[in-house]
């Protein structure tokens, strides 16, 4: 019997403001335990939150973004539950009235069709503080730091059918929320993360099977990994005539395996109630048009003018627009060089295989777009090969200068001085009889055996495209 | 110089009659020698007072002085104040040092106000009678055995018998003005939202500010002038101009349309204080006004309203002492859950489990929607009977509680009756309205609270009021024969 997965999302994306969500405390990364957390965020006796203005442009202009509704009204509740690095005994969430509601995002899948997921509801919250369990002799350490972080909880439909479309969705997100400049999309330090509700269900069956909630994935490769063992666990236990129970179940990375957090049963009764210290949130459509004005080109956008502008692949582009660094870092390089289609084929290619190596993104690059540009320009204008430029690429990236200087250093431009061509042709046609006679019996692969010679004898200078009509010209005559 | 009001203190000190120092000096000689019988305080800041009595009397020395510059005051034990342990009554925080000054505290410091120390108060501002408080029961100066009402019994019992001339209250379900009402002294709860919350210890958020209590409405107004204002590190406080609350104290009342609700006379109203209050009525007769007879219909649900409303709000509000941070830890927890159950079951007491219970029932799934949201529909329809009534009474006016101070055990072992005691104030929280109790004269010795609401930010008509009547009355001069 086949089985169909179901996939639903709630990514936390931590709002890139300069302050918390209801206080003035820092949210930068990394400072000392409990060097950021002000009395509000340590939930002292008598402290009130107050709202952060930013978070909620922030929140609406993700709305606007999928075309959600952005609520003209929406309320903070209070998630009522003990851990001691949650500091009120509570958090501020919003439950029923959360600030978006109902929008789409459009996915590309493998084989090229576009598939639409649902974004149910994003709603804004606050972030934990982190228990520290090492180093304190069985104790727990409490570093609150993080907590008051403004977080946007984006709840998917379950509207996906496959780790990868999972991804595919993951990936779009944030692709979309660095665009907006709304999330630093950091995985590693938390910025982004997310919690997958995962079930199966025996193909062409309507309901939905018994889900599981995997928690705190923070990595796309994760994330597949994850969903793809929990299928198969669920799989297993379903056709081991066992049933499936809803539950929290947490995904080990090293091991590879998922395991039970809590059931349903003993799941907390959080006690939501709206939080009368705050008010409802009013967005006046004066607001909203000026969050409007401030919207960048999303990514679909950008991907269909680039296919029109630069006449790219689709493909293509969706790889370029993917992030908006990226994006404009082509964009920069083709300004300089000219030639779309080269600079695209070097970002995805060379560049990325590069940082890919180097373990960093576009920001980390030590050859800026300028720079870059500046190399394919001496393709496009003959001066050097595209394998040469390979050579000079990575002199660059050593820090050897500009590629006008390690050209000029190195001796690596081209040859184009046909006298010169010339006189290696005609050395390596009186060395080789054999293949003149080949070739003239109308065994034209020797050709290649000849540009091969002929490249070599120039060191790779020689311009390949010249060299090929020339030797035609001699061999044939 | 202790029987004088605020306003002849303040006056004193424009005139020279006498130093902020030599004030505070009097008074802390004063509590020195009568607070201990009335276990008013929680703690005296004697050190700091004469310090800031020194500070004001500079100020005042270089012309910088405003009217409230030098007067000692207390504030209730709920709010914090930095340096100064900030215990809200309860053996949970008996070790907290507030590391930060309450809004309230900010802005009668900034108007040179001198803090005495801070008055003991039920635990956590749950009860009526001040029996709840870790330190013991605040007495009442009229009589030793009764009790001064709660939750603010210190800061009414401190102005009763003279030991501070004005202090600060808050008031939840008539926390001001029943104590007011208990001990004979001027009380006022403002509209909810004229007074940041900030700094002040959370009971239940939606209903909770703070207002003066004092000997006078003059006085009470004076304060009220200093304490309101918008504070942005409030989200509930209301941004709006603060008039001079002394400005029409004078107004005549003539015309003055007051309202009484026919429930707030019914059943369960003690005979002596149901005459105190109309003899009061009578003489608001007498200055011109006109007596109105009005309904509040949903008044009789009040008191489960807010048994629901304001447990659900406490049971999260009190969620923060786990014993992690700050106050009270158990000794030597095992693990997590002994270290919270522990930490909470020995540092709160009774009063304040059974309602962190209530209200954690009430909020809890499957009957949310039965207490909660019904609670809150409620509270809807007792704030519409009021605007009605304001469609037709300019105030409304009523006994603030249903009889005199009781005695100190008499109802500590029956919770819904104790609730009963706030069955005429509660209803103005709910509804958010500004309300006051003033002294209406004494059956069998112990005092009478006349309670009026007032429209929404209408305190300047509603302190008018209350003075033409001080005016007209002596009621608010009557003070304790121990305590004159």
């Amino acid at each position: 019997m086949g089985w169909e997965i179901v996939i639903g999302l709630e990514i936390h994306a931590q709002l890139a403001t300069k302050s918390k969500i209801f206080s003035g405390a820092s949210t930068a990364y990394g400072a000392a335990p409990n060097t950021q957390a002000c009395a509000v965020d340590l939930g002292l006796p008598g402290v009130l939150p107050v709202l952060n203005k930013e978070v909620v442009r922030m929140a609406a202009k993700f709305g606007l973004a999928i075309g959600a509704n952005v609520s003209r009204r929406s309320v903070f509740d209070r998630k009522n539950y003990f851990y001691p690095d949650l500091p009120k005994g509570y958090q501020i969430s919003q439950l029923e009235f959360p600030i978006v509601e109902t929008g789409n995002l459009d996915i590309e899948l493998e084989d090229g069709s576009i598939k639409t997921i649902g974004v149910t509801r994003a709603h804004l919250e606050e972030d934990a503080g982190k228990s520290l369990h090492e180093d304190y002799q069985g104790m727990t350490g409490v570093d609150l730091n993080r907590a008051g972080t403004p977080l946007l909880e984006i709840v998917s439909e379950p509207d996906m059918r496959s780790a990868k479309e999972a991804v595919a969705y993951m990936k779009k997100i944030h692709s979309l929320v660095t665009y907006l400049e709304i999330c630093d999309g950091n995985m590693q330090e938390g910025s982004f993360r997310c919690d997958a509700n995962v079930s199966v269900r025996p193909q062409g069956q309507k309901e939905f099977g018994t889900r599981t909630e995997l928690k705190n994935i923070n990595s796309f490769r994760f994330v597949e990994r994850a969903i793809n063992i929990e299928v198969e666990r669920q799989i297993d236990v379903i056709e081991g005539g066992g049933e499936i129970t809803q539950e929290t179940r947490l995904y080990d990375a090293d091991k590879n395996e998922t395991r039970s957090m809590r059931s349903k049963e003993e799941a907390n009764d959080y006690r939501y109630f709206p939080d009368p210290d705050l008010l409802p949130v009013e967005i006046s459509e004066a607001f909203l048009d000026e969050v409007k004005k401030t919207l960048p080109e999303l990514p679909h956008e950008k991907k269909t003018r680039f296919i029109e502008q630069y006449k790219l692949k689709s493909e293509d582009a969706e790889v370029l627009v993917s992030s908006r660094n990226q994006a404009q870092f082509f964009e920069d390089i083709v300004q300089v060089s000219g030639d779309a289609k080269l600079s695209a084929n070097w970002v995805i290619g060379t560049l990325a295989g590069m940082l890919n190596k180097e373990n960093t993104d576009i920001s980390g690059s030590p050859v800026n777009a300028e720079a870059l540009g500046g190399l394919l320009k001496r393709i496009t204008d003959n001066t050097i090969s595209g394998k040469i430029a390979k050579e000079v690429f990575e002199a660059m990236w050593q820090g050897e200068g500009s590629a006008d200087d390690i050209i000029e250093s190195r001796g690596l431009k081209q040859i184009t001085d046909t006298g010169a061509i010339e006189s290696i042709i005609d050395e390596i046609i009186m060395a080789n009889p054999d293949q003149v006679e080949q070739f003239r019996a109308g065994k034209e692969k020797v050709m290649g055996f000849f540009v091969g010679q002929v490249m070599k004898a120039s060191k790779g200078k020689a311009n390949p495209g010249q060299v090929n009509q020339m030797l035609k010209q001699k061999l044939s005559s | 110089m202790y029987s004088k009001t605020v306003a002849e203190l303040s006056a004193g000190l424009q005139q020279g009659d006498f130093s902020s120092e030599e004030l505070t000096q009097a008074y802390l000689e004063r509590i020195k020698h009568l607070g201990d019988e009335l276990n008013c305080f929680i703690t005296i800041t004697g050190d700091q007072a004469l310090q800031a009595a020194k500070e004001a009397d500079q100020l005042r020395s270089q012309g910088k002085a405003g009217p409230l510059t030098g007067v000692p005051m207390a504030h209730k034990d709920i709010f914090c104040t930095e340096g100064v342990k900030t215990s809200c009554g309860s053996k949970m925080l008996d070790n907290f040092i507030a590391p930060y000054n309450a809004s309230v505290v900010e802005r009668l410091n900034y108007a040179g106000m001198v803090m005495l120390g801070k008055t003991n108060m039920d635990e956590f501002a749950m009860g009526s009678s001040n029996e709840t408080s870790f330190y013991g029961p605040v007495k009442n100066p009229w009589d030793l055995k009764a009790v001064p009402g709660g939750s603010s019994g210190g800061s009414a019992s401190v102005v009763a018998a003279q030991l501070v001339p004005i202090s600060t209250g808050t008031d939840t379900g008539g926390s001001i003005r029943q104590p007011a009402a208990l001990c004979g002294i001027t009380g006022l709860k403002p509209t909810y939202g004229r007074v940041s919350r900030y700094g002040m210890i959370a009971f239940a958020s939606s209903l909770d500010q703070a207002g003066p209590m004092a000997k006078t409405a003059e006085d009470a107004a004076m304060m009220l002038t200093a304490m309101s204002g918008f504070d942005p590190r409030d989200s509930t406080c209301v941004d709006r101009e603060v008039p001079d609350y002394t400005a029409n104290l004078n107004d005549s009342v003539k015309g003055l349309k007051i309202g009484i609700p026919k429930e707030f006379f019914g059943e369960g109203l003690d005979a002596g204080v149901a005459d105190a209050v109309q003899a009061a009525l009578r003489e608001y007769e007498d200055l011109g006004a006109e007596l109105v007879d009005i309904s509040l219909p949903n008044s009789g649900l009040s008191v489960p309203t807010y048994y629901v409303i304001a447990p659900a709000e406490c049971s999260s509000n009190l969620s923060r002492f786990d014993g992690v941070r700050f106050g009270y830890r158990c000794e030597n927890p095992v693990d997590l859950q002994d270290l919270y159950k522990r930490s909470r079951g020995e540092g709160f007491g009774p009063e304040v489990k059974r309602r962190i219970m209530i209200g954690a029932y009430a909020l809890s799934a499957g009957y949310y929607d039965a207490y909660y949201i019904k609670a809150q529909q409620i509270r809807r329809l007792i704030s519409d009977d009021f605007k009605q009534a304001f469609e037709k009474v300019d105030v409304i006016m009523g006994p603030t509680a249903p009889s005199t101070a009781f005695n100190i055990g008499e109802k500590s072992d029956d919770p819904v009756r104790m609730y009963l005691s706030d069955i005429y104030t509660i209803a103005v929280n709910l509804a958010g309205l500004p309300g006051m109790s003033v002294p209406a004269g004494l059956v069998e010795g112990r005092p009478v609270g006349l309670q009026m609401i007032g429209n929404y930010f209408d305190e300047s008509r509603l302190l008018n009021v209350a003075h033409k009547f001080q005016q007209a009355t002596d009621f608010h001069k009557n003070v304790a024969e121990a305590y004159k």
